[in-house]
């Protein structure tokens, strides 16, 4: 085999003393789809920092085009032609599109960025890798899905042969998932070779050649993908078998905790993004909200918990009116919130763990038994927790910035799992989480419900709101387009016809599905009545 | 297990702070033999002039004090993400109110003491809260209200020292002496060091037990480090924002009274002393930690003390001191001076330890 990359016995120590690779061999061949895989904290992204220039080994060679080559930074790794997509992407959201492709090799015009050039030139490019984007539009105002294409037309523009993908399809709904791994066939066939990192085993299967598997540190295997199962790489990476279905016990649903009464939202750029958005979430059920991410799905959970007031409507947490309310205010009553972007609302990146772990919580006389605050409970507190939900840490003093990113993830849902709420709103519950740990906070969350506590579920993930809502409703247009009392009995084709809005109920319709789920597990039949649902769905 | 790299890094931080201060040192000698007939006397004096005698050594205990409150007012405010160069105006404030009340009120020995500091405190928050406020209900940058606030604040100071409180027997613009029953006596003959050490000793205990024991102090770190996540969190940002620089300003103005009560005993200043811009340099050395500001005062004391003496002693004017002093503070803010050498004793570290750290966290 030809290989265009040979890393060689590299081995990388963090500051803090940690060993995120030891004496890793990694090889790609040219004009391959190599996937890197392993649990949170295996040290994918370290290797891959290594690959970049944007950390130092300690040890070890690496070796391009079989020569030995040393590189010290980002741009050596550029001009050898290595490209890399972060886990936390990297692009100035105030920028537009095209600003963002060609930012550091700017098409002049006198001392003026040439906007046309720069807008045509990536055009061009995203025609060539059949990539489509808004060139002109602001990063801060395209979906997430556009965002991973910009960040690969970048690497590209840049001359980029082998490509770096950090979890790309982390929070890509699976319409863009398959478009984007189309564009990654179509670069493979243009001789591109990619290196993909993903805790999706099924997309590891379908996308990869080769499959490289890292645990604490080291490799413990290379595969074809063709010669192995998901449960064989499964295994390779955890050390033991990984149950992929979770147990779900059928949902007794109380009364209503949460209620939420024609909610609109108009921005400040005049952009109606919710028009009169109506649910209840009653305790003991997980009621889904699938939906193309950008239909509204964001704005929602920020009102919601209190991160930005809504233009018109209410929302009732256990009676109790708490529209435009600080989010302080709506966790005193009872509601948490896993946020969508664990860096910028999740944690305090400087922060210790057990200091994030108590954020929500600073007040309360458990920690503060007098005056001062008791450092041995917080200490306490924070290890139980980093315990029970196994976050990869020296100790619960460690700083969250040192953490990977699933252990960051797993920070933040921990602290709002154990709040003891009376509702969770959980955006992309398992964003960039291992499948061992997905496992875990699914039972998690079904545990929860199964104990009386409401649970909205926002994903992009169509799999995972599936399986584990209750009932499932589609946000389209900032609309709720359709609402099923049961959502093992919806296919996820149907589902898809919602969510790109070719089919929408009736409100008569959702109103019947409203009133057949109230009581309780009553017969769901005439919400189905029109569905051509077939068995053999999610579950 | 985490101790060792906890040690390290601490070392560390010590370590680079001491060859930042070895090289701007170099630096300065350099500098000295340019413009010096007398380079190593000049140089000399600057550098052990401070212990060649009691006094000299008192100048420089007199000198921290100060430095130490507007440090510690800085450092709250810093901690928490704000800005803060009102300082210099919540002392002067201070220093006003003490007077003011260390002059009218007829109060016996220690309560007298305890009445002008509570004062001087008063003042310095009100200084502190007007930016404060303006920040977190209009959004008006703290950084240009308390710049602008400290001209005010000393505009008026001067103004109702001169208009009410002027000795106008004495032949300078001053004002009238304070009484005796407020003054902090001085305990150390011959140094002018007081009993302004005492209250000293407590703000650095207050602040750094309210910082980093207490719910407020935590919200208040939690709001610096990442408000977004505080905001989220439940924390009213805006409160912190409020108590921050309310704090900071009672410090400072504090820092103001025990310096007129210990040392001055009348109100002299008809210029901004600038403690206010001292205690930034003092806050950024110390890296906002309140233990770390009681060294960066006594540090910034003792060049200023030596910097006098080699004045007075010799060619080399005081004013090389601020060379050195900026190219201290530039090498110690530097993130990646010395970055490289840390971490080859951290991988030494680690490979003397042999095990995977990993494995302690894996099940
Ligand atoms: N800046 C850092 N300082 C100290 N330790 C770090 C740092 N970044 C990562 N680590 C540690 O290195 C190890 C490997 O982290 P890495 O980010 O490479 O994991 P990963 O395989 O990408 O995980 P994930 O799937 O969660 O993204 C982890 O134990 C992590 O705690
Ligand atoms: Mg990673």
């Amino acid at each position: 085999m030809n290989a265009l990359l040979e890393m060689k016995r590299i081995t990388k120590v963090y500051p803090n003393g940690v060993v995120a690779n030891q004496s890793v061999d990694f090889s790609v061949a040219r004009g391959e789809i190599h996937a890197l895989v392993g649990e949170n904290g295996a040290g994918k992204t370290t290797l891959m920092k290594v690959l970049f220039g944007l950390e130092r080994a300690d040890e070890g060679e690496v070796f391009y085009k079989g020569e030995k080559v040393d590189i010290t930074s980002p741009s050596v790794a550029i001009s050898h032609g290595i490209g890399m997509v972060h886990q936390h992407f990297m692009l100035v959201p105030s920028l537009t599109v095209a600003e963002n492709v060609v930012l550091g090799l700017e098409p002049r015009r006198g001392i003026s960025l040439d906007v046309k050039a720069a807008v045509r030139r990536t055009e061009e490019l995203a025609e060539e890798y059949s990539l489509p984007v808004d060139a002109a539009a602001r990063v801060e105002d395209i979906p997430v899905g556009m965002r991973q294409k910009v960040e690969i037309l970048k690497a590209l523009l840049r001359g980029a042969e082998l490509l770096v993908l950090d979890e790309p399809t982390a929070v890509l709904t699976p319409q863009e998932t398959v478009e984007l791994f189309a564009a990654l066939r179509n670069l493979r066939e243009r001789g591109h070779t990619i290196i993909f990192i993903s805790h999706k085993l099924r997309e590891v299967k379908e996308i990869s050649d080769r499959v490289t598997v890292m645990r604490n540190g080291r490799v413990v295997g290379v595969v074809r993908t063709a010669e192995a199962t998901e449960a064989d790489i499964s295994r390779m990476m955890v050390g033991r078998e990984v149950v992929f279905r979770v147990e779900k016990p059928p949902a007794t649903p109380g009364r209503p905790v949460m209620r939420v009464e024609d909610l609109r939202l108009v921005t400040d750029a005049g952009k109606e993004v919710l028009k009169g958005v109506s649910f209840v979430v009653r305790r003991g059920e997980i009621l889904g909200v699938a939906g193309v991410e950008g239909n509204g799905q964001t704005e929602l959970v920020e009102i919601l918990t209190g991160l930005r007031p809504p233009s018109g409507g209410r929302v009732l947490v256990d009676g109790e009116d708490v529209t435009g309310a600080d989010p302080g205010t709506i966790r005193r009553c009872g509601v948490s919130h896993i946020p969508e972007d664990r860096m910028t609302y999740g944690a305090a990146a400087e922060a210790t763990i057990r200091e994030n772990l108590i954020a929500d919580r600073c007040w309360s006389k458990r920690f503060n038994p007098r005056v001062l605050m008791s450092l041995k409970v917080v200490a306490e507190h924070g290890d139980a927790l980093v315990r029970e939900y196994d976050i990869r840490a020296r100790s619960s003093a460690t700083p969250v910035k040192m953490l990977s990113g699933g252990n960051i993830q797993k920070v933040v849902v921990a602290r709002e799992l154990s709040a003891d709420p009376k509702v969770i709103v959980a955006n992309q519950p398992n964003r960039g989480i291992d499948v061992g740990a997905t496992e875990f906070i699914h039972r998690k969350l079904i545990e929860k419900r199964s104990s009386g506590v409401g649970v909205l579920l926002v994903s992009a993930d169509l799999n995972e709101v599936m399986s584990l809502s209750d009932r499932l409703l589609v946000l389209y247009g900032g609309e709720v387009v359709a609402l099923f009392p049961d959502a093992s009995e919806v296919t996820e084709e149907e589902l898809g016809l919602y969510m790109l809005g070719v089919k929408r109920m009736t409100p008569e319709e959702m109103a019947g599905a409203e009133a057949a789920s109230a009581g309780g597990r009553a017969d769901p039949s005439d919400a189905e009545a029109r569905s051509p649902a077939v068995g053999g769905g999610a579950r | 297990m985490n101790g060792t790299t906890r040690t390290t890094d601490y070392l560390f931080q010590v370590y680079r702070t001491l060859i930042a201060v070895f090289l701007a040192l170099v630096l300065g000698f350099v500098i000295t033999c340019f413009v010096s007939e007398m380079p190593l006397e000049a140089f000399g004096n600057f550098l052990l002039g401070p212990l060649t005698s009691v006094r000299r050594f008192g100048n420089v205990i007199e000198a921290a004090i100060p430095l130490v409150f507007t440090g510690l007012a800085v450092a709250i405010v810093f901690q928490a993400s704000q800005f803060n160069i009102g300082a210099e105006g919540q002392f002067f404030m201070g220093a006003v109110a003490a007077v003011i009340v260390g002059i009218v009120l007829p109060l016996p020995g220690v309560i007298h003491v305890l009445v002008c500091l509570a004062a001087a405190m008063a003042a310095g928050a009100l200084c502190g809260w007007i930016p404060g406020v303006l920040k977190a209900r209009l959004g008006a940058s703290e950084l240009v209200s308390s710049l602008m606030l400290n001209y005010v604040y000393f505009r008026l100071g001067v103004y109702v020292i001169n208009y009410h409180f002027r000795d106008k027997e004495a032949g300078a613009l001053v004002s009238w002496p304070v009484r005796e029953t407020s003054w902090l006596h001085q305990f150390l003959q011959p140094t002018r060091i007081h009993w302004g050490i005492l209250v000293v000793a407590a703000a650095v205990v207050f602040v750094y037990l309210f910082l980093y024991r207490t719910r407020w102090g935590y919200a208040l770190r939690m709001t610096g480090l990442n408000i977004n996540f505080a905001r989220y969190a439940g924390i009213s940002t805006a409160s912190v924002i409020v108590y921050s620089q309310v704090l900071g300003g009672a410090i400072a103005g504090l820092g103001g009274a025990v310096e007129m009560l210990g040392i001055h005993r009348r109100f002299i200043w008809m210029m901004m002393p600038g403690y206010g811009w001292d205690g930034i340099i003092v806050a950024i050395l110390a890296r906002n930690n309140p233990l770390g500001v009681v060294l960066g005062a006594l540090f910034l004391a003792y060049m200023r003390t030596g910097a006098d003496i080699m004045a007075r002693m010799t060619d080399v004017s005081a004013e090389m001191v601020t060379v050195i002093q900026g190219v201290m503070i530039l090498l110690v803010t530097a993130q990646a001076f010395l970055a490289g050498w840390r971490h080859r004793i951290v991988v030494r570290e680690a490979t003397r330890r042999k095990e995977v750290p990993q494995s302690e966290g894996a099940a």
